[in-house]
C-alpha cells in the first residue's frame, strides 16, 4: 500500500488529511445551500397551493420511491463500509464495496429513467397547459393512469375531470412537476458525477493506490455520497408521499 | 470482520475513526425500517401530521448518516459546526421567504378577484 | 525549506513562459493574473460607463435621433456595465486578487490549503468572462445585472449564455472562498492564534463565509432562469402559476451578501492601512475583527430591503427594514476605530494611505445614504431613482474599488519589487477622488428629484445633475487611468523595493519584494501583527527593517523567547 504523498505546503499528513475533509465539509456546505434553492421553493408552492400538490403527487409511484430509497441507503452502507476497508487497508474489500455502490447508484438511475419515461409518454411534465396531461387526450391516458398508481379502483381522474378542471389547479400542477423535475434532475446529475467518482476510486484502487495512511479520497468520496443519500432521504416523503 | 473495541480508539490509525461492520450494518438496518416506516405511514390518514411525522422520519434517518456514515460523530466538532450552521442558513432563508409568501398571498388573491380578465389564462 | 537558493530568484523569474503563468498551482502568482484580469475587465466596464454617461450628457426629448446610443444598445450597455463590474471586477477584486496574493504570507504558509482548486478557480474565472463576453456578442443582455423574472425569461436577447456565465462565475468565488476558509483554519502558523491574525485575514474570513453560503444560492436561481427559458419550466412564470417574487427572493439572497462580499475585504485593506500609514497599533482590534463577521451575519438576513416595492408583503418588509438598521452598527464600529487608530498616530500621507482616507468620506456617504434606502417610506420615494445609483455607486466603487486601489499601491511593492512614484500617485488619487464627487453627489440629487434609473432619455430639468456628473465621470476615468499609468511605469523606472517600504508589522513583508517562489527562505515567528516597534526605518534602504534582525535571516524580526519556542 502506498503512502500518503505530503504536498510541499503542508507539515504534516495529519494537517494534510484534516485540511482536505474540512474542504469536503465546507464543499458539502455549498451542495447544501445549492439544493435549498428548489427546498424553498418547494416549500413556498407547497404552502400556498396544499391541494395541488397533494392531487399531483399521487401520480408519483411510491413503490418506485422507495425502492430508490432502499437502493441509495445500501450503497451508502457500502460506501461507508468501503472506507473501513480502505482504512484498514483491506483492497478486495474495498473494490467489493465500491463496486456495489456503483451498481446501486446505477440501479437508481435506471428506476429514475423509467419514471421520467413513463411520466414523458403520458404528458406528466412541467410547464401547466404546454406540456402536461391536461392537453392529452384523457381517452387514452386514463386506463393507463388506472394501472399505474396503487389506490383500488377509484382513480383521481375520476374525481377531477381534465375537461372541468379548474385552471388554477392545472397550473399548480404544473407547477409541482415542474419543481419536481427540478429536484430530482438535479439530483440524479449527482448521481451521475458520484458515479463517476466511485468508478475512479475503483480504479485507483485496483492499483494499490490506498492504504491504511492515504484514504483520503476514499473518505471524501464517501462523504459525498452519503450527501446524495441524504438529500434523496428528504426528497422522497417530500415528493412521493403527500398524502 | 468481527468488531472490535480497540478500534474506538482514533489515535489506533493516526488518522480518521474505523468504524466496526456491525455499527455499520445496524445504521443500515435502522434506516431500511425506517423507510418501511415511513412509507407505511404515508399512506395513512393522521389528520394533517403527516408532513410533520414524515419530516421527522426524514430527519432522524438524516442525522443517522451524518453521525456514523459520514463519521461526525466522531470527526472534528468543527466539521459538524459547518453542517449545522448550514443547515440554519437554510432555515432562515426559508423561514423568511415562506414568511413572506404567506403575507402577500392575499394580495394575490384580492387581485385575482378584483381583476378577472387580467388574470393569467395559462395559454 | 529551500535554505541555499539562489537570492535573485523570485516567483517572477523563477519560471517563464506563458503556460508557466496558467499552469501555476503559485498563489502569488495566481493572485497577479487575477488582478491584471480584473484591471482589463475594468476598463471594458469603463468604456460601457463613458458611453452610458455620453449618452445621458443631454436629454433626448424622446427622439432618437438626438441620442448617441439607441434604446436598446443603452439597456445593453448599462446591463453590461453592471454585470462586468460587478461579477468580473468587484467580487472578485480584493479576495481573489489581493487576498489571494497576501493571505498566505500573511500566515507564513507557502500557498493556499487547495492550490490546484485555487488555480480552477482562476480558469473559471476565464471560462465566465468569456462567456460574458460571448453573450455580449450573440444578442446582448438587457435585463439589467439582476436577471429578474419574468422580463428575463421572456426576452429575445442571449439571457442563457450570460446566467451560465454567471453560474460558473460563481463557482469561481465559491472556490476561493473555500479555500480561504480552510487555509485560514488549518494554516495559521504555531503561536499565530486567531486574535493574533492580520485583521485583513478576518476580513477575508467573514468574506469567505458569505462566498460560500450565498453563491450556490444565486448559482441555482440563475440555473432555474435559464431552465425556464429552455424547458418553459414555469416556476417564475406568473402565466403558468410561477411566482416572479420568489425569484427576487432567491437573487437577493445571495446578491445582497454579495455586497458585502465587496465591501468586507475592502474594510480588511483599510484596517491594514491605517495601522500602517499611522505607525500605530490598530484601535479596538477585536471590535474590527469581531464586526466583520457580525457583518458577515447580518447581511444574510437583510436582503428582503431591495424589495420594498416589489409586491413583498409588508410584514416582511417591517422586519427587513428593521434588520437592516443593525448592519449599521458593526460598519460604524469599523470606521470609529480606524478614525481612533490614526488619532496620535504618525501620519503619513503615501498614496495608500491617501486611498483609504478617501474610504473614510466615501464610504460615510455611501453608508449613511443606505440608512435612507432602509426606511421603508423614504425607500418607497427613492426606489428605483438615481439615488439608489449613487448609493451603490459611492459603496462599491468609492469604497470597495478605492479601497482596491489602496491595496494594489500598498501591496504593489510586494508583488513586483519596484516602487510607483509617490507624487504621480497621490495626484491620481485626488483627482479621482474629487471625479467620482463629481460625478456622483449630484446623481443623490437628482434622485431626490425623482430622476428614475435605467431610462435612456430624462425630463429637461435633470440636465445640470447630469452635465455635472459626466463631467465627473470624465475626471474620474482621468484619475484611474494616471494610476494605472504610474504603476505601469514603475516597470521601467521605479527603484528597487525595499522588503518593508511602509514599516508594517504583518508577515508577508519579512521576506524579500518580490517574494521568493516558496514566500519565505526562512519561517517567520509570529509576533504582534500591529506591533510597530519591531521595525525601525532604514535611511540607506529608504525603507524598514527589524529592530532586532533574526540572526538566520535579516528581514526577520526576532521575537519574544516564548513564542520563539513556539515556532519550532
Amino acid at each position: 500500500m502506498s503512502q500518503a504523498k505530503l504536498a510541499h505546503h503542508f507539515e504534516s499528513v495529519e494537517q494534510q488529511f484534516d485540511t482536505a475533509k474540512l474542504g469536503m465539509w465546507i464543499f458539502l456546505l455549498t451542495e447544501i445551500m445549492f439544493f435549498s434553492v428548489l427546498f424553498v421553493a418547494y416549500t413556498v408552492y407547497r404552502a400556498s397551493h396544499a391541494d395541488a400538490f397533494q392531487y399531483a403527487s399521487q401520480f408519483l409511484d411510491t413503490n418506485l420511491g422507495a425502492a430508490n430509497t432502499l437502493l441509495l441507503l445500501l450503497s451508502s452502507f457500502t460506501a461507508a463500509w468501503a472506507v473501513r476497508c480502505a482504512q484498514l487497508g483491506q483492497k478486495r474489500g474495498l473494490m467489493l464495496n465500491l463496486l456495489v455502490t456503483v451498481v446501486c447508484a446505477l440501479g437508481f438511475m435506471g428506476i429514475k429513467y423509467h419514471e421520467y419515461s413513463h411520466k414523458y409518454h403520458e404528458g406528466l411534465l412541467w410547464g401547466g397547459a404546454r406540456h402536461s396531461i391536461f392537453k392529452a387526450d384523457p381517452a387514452q391516458v386514463l386506463p393507463e393512469m388506472k394501472h399505474g398508481h396503487e389506490g383500488g379502483g377509484e382513480s383521481v381522474w375520476e374525481s377531477h375531470h381534465v375537461e372541468t378542471m379548474d385552471p388554477a389547479l392545472k397550473k399548480q400542477v404544473g407547477i409541482f412537476f415542474g419543481i419536481y423535475f427540478c429536484l430530482t434532475g438535479l439530483h440524479g446529475i449527482h448521481v451521475l458525477v458520484g458515479i463517476g467518482v466511485m468508478l475512479w476510486l475503483l480504479w485507483r484502487a485496483s492499483r494499490d493506490h490506498f492504504g491504511p495512511d492515504n484514504f483520503t479520497a476514499v473518505d471524501l468520496g464517501a462523504l459525498y455520497w452519503h450527501l446524495v443519500d441524504l438529500i434523496w432521504i428528504f426528497l422522497f416523503p417530500l415528493l412521493y408521499l403527500i398524502s | 470482520m468481527a468488531a472490535s473495541p480497540a478500534s474506538d480508539h482514533a489515535a489506533e490509525h493516526g488518522l480518521g475513526h474505523v468504524l466496526p461492520v456491525k455499527t455499520l450494518a445496524a445504521t443500515f438496518a435502522a434506516l431500511v425500517a425506517l423507510t418501511l416506516l415511513t412509507v407505511f405511514t404515508g399512506k395513512m390518514d393522521l389528520h394533517g401530521f403527516d408532513l410533520a411525522v414524515a419530516l421527522i422520519i426524514a430527519t432522524i434517518k438524516a442525522t443517522l448518516v451524518a453521525l456514523i456514515f459520514m463519521h461526525l460523530r466522531w470527526d472534528r466538532p468543527f466539521n459538524g459546526l459547518v453542517f449545522l450552521i448550514t443547515i440554519l442558513f437554510v432555515g432562515m432563508f426559508l423561514a423568511l421567504t415562506v414568511t413572506d409568501r404567506s403575507q402577500y398571498e392575499r394580495d394575490i388573491h384580492r387581485f385575482d378577484r378584483a381583476h378577472p380578465a387580467e388574470a393569467p389564462t395559462g395559454e | 525549506m529551500t535554505h541555499a537558493h539562489d537570492p535573485s530568484l523570485n516567483y517572477l523569474n523563477c519560471r517563464k513562459g506563458l503556460r508557466s503563468w496558467l499552469g501555476t498551482l503559485d498563489h502569488k502568482r495566481i493572485g497577479v493574473m487575477y488582478m491584471w484580469s480584473i484591471i482589463a475587465s475594468m476598463i471594458l466596464g469603463g468604456i460601457l460607463a463613458m458611453l452610458i454617461r455620453a449618452e445621458l450628457w443631454a436629454p433626448n426629448n424622446g427622439d432618437p435621433a438626438q441620442a448617441v446610443l439607441s434604446q436598446d444598445t443603452y439597456n445593453q450597455f448599462f446591463t453590461l456595465h453592471g454585470a462586468i463590474m460587478i461579477f468580473l471586477v468587484i467580487i472578485p477584486s480584493i479576495p481573489a486578487a489581493l487576498g489571494n496574493f497576501v493571505l498566505p504570507m500573511m500566515l507564513g504558509a507557502k500557498d493556499v490549503a487547495f492550490p490546484r482548486i485555487n488555480r480552477l478557480s482562476y480558469h473559471l474565472y476565464l471560462i465566465g468572462a468569456a462567456l460574458l463576453v460571448v453573450s455580449i456578442l450573440t444578442g446582448g443582455l438587457d435585463t439589467g445585472w439582476t436577471f429578474y423574472a419574468p422580463y428575463s425569461t421572456t426576452t429575445e436577447t442571449s439571457v442563457v449564455v450570460a446566467v451560465f456565465g454567471a453560474f460558473v462565475l460563481g463557482f469561481s468565488s465559491i472556490f476561493t472562498g473555500l479555500n480561504f476558509i480552510v487555509t485560514i483554519h488549518k494554516m495559521r502558523p504555531p503561536g499565530m492564534g486567531w486574535f493574533k491574525m492580520p485583521l485583513f485575514l478576518w476580513a477575508l474570513y467573514a468574506t469567505s463565509i458569505i462566498q460560500i453560503l450565498a453563491t450556490p444560492v444565486l448559482g441555482l436561481a440563475l440555473m432555474l432562469i435559464a431552465v425556464e427559458r429552455i424547458m418553459g419550466v414555469g416556476i417564475f412564470n406568473p402565466e403558468l402559476g410561477g411566482d416572479p417574487v420568489l425569484f427576487q427572493h432567491l437573487f437577493w439572497f445571495y446578491s445582497h451578501p454579495a455586497v458585502y462580499v465587496m465591501i468586507l475585504p475592502a474594510m480588511g485593506v483599510l484596517s491594514e492601512c491605517f495601522a500602517t500609514f499611522s505607525r500605530k497599533h490598530i484601535f479596538g482590534y477585536r471590535f474590527i475583527a469581531y464586526s466583520s463577521i457580525a457583518i458577515a451575519i447580518f447581511s444574510f438576513i437583510v436582503w428582503g430591503h431591495h424589495m420594498f416595492v416589489s409586491g413583498q408583503s409588508q410584514l416582511a418588509s417591517v422586519i427587513f427594514s428593521a434588520l437592516t438598521f443593525s448592519v449599521a452598527i458593526p460598519s460604524a464600529i469599523k470606521v470609529f476605530n480606524w478614525v481612533a487608530t490614526m488619532y496620535k498616530g504618525s501620519v503619513s500621507l503615501d498614496t495608500p494611505m491617501l486611498y483609504a482616507l478617501s474610504v473614510i468620506w466615501l464610504f460615510g456617504i455611501g453608508g449613511l445614504t443606505g440608512l435612507f434606502l432602509a426606511t421603508l417610506s423614504t425607500d418607497i420615494h427613492l426606489h428605483d431613482t438615481y439615488f439608489v445609483v449613487a448609493h451603490f455607486h459611492f459603496v462599491m466603487v468609492g469604497s470597495a474599488l478605492f479601497s482596491f486601489l489602496a491595496g494594489v499601491h500598498y501591496w504593489w511593492p510586494k508583488m513586483f519589487g519596484v516602487m510607483y512614484r509617490e507624487w504621480p500617485g497621490r495626484i491620481a488619487c485626488a483627482v479621482s477622488f474629487v471625479g467620482f464627487n463629481l460625478t456622483f453627489i449630484p446623481q443623490f440629487l437628482a434622485g431626490t428629484h425623482g430622476m428614475p434609473r435605467r431610462y435612456w432619455d430624462y425630463h429637461p430639468m435633470y440636465e445640470p445633475y447630469n452635465k455635472v456628473s459626466t463631467i465627473g465621470a470624465v475626471i474620474l476615468g482621468l484619475g484611474l487611468v494616471w494610476a494605472l499609468v504610474n504603476l505601469l511605469r514603475s516597470f521601467g523606472s521605479g527603484r528597487q523595493a525595499p522588503a518593508n517600504p511602509w514599516g508594517a508589522a504583518t508577515l508577508e513583508w519579512m521576506t524579500p519584494s518580490p517574494a521568493p517562489p516558496h514566500n519565505f527562505d526562512f519561517a517567520p515567528a509570529v509576533g504582534d501583527p500591529y506591533d510597530m516597534d519591531l521595525v525601525r526605518y532604514d535611511e540607506s534602504i529608504d525603507g524598514y527593517v527589524p529592530v532586532r534582525p533574526h540572526p538566520d535571516d535579516p528581514h526577520i524580526p526576532l521575537v519574544e523567547p516564548a513564542e520563539q519556542e513556539d515556532e519550532q
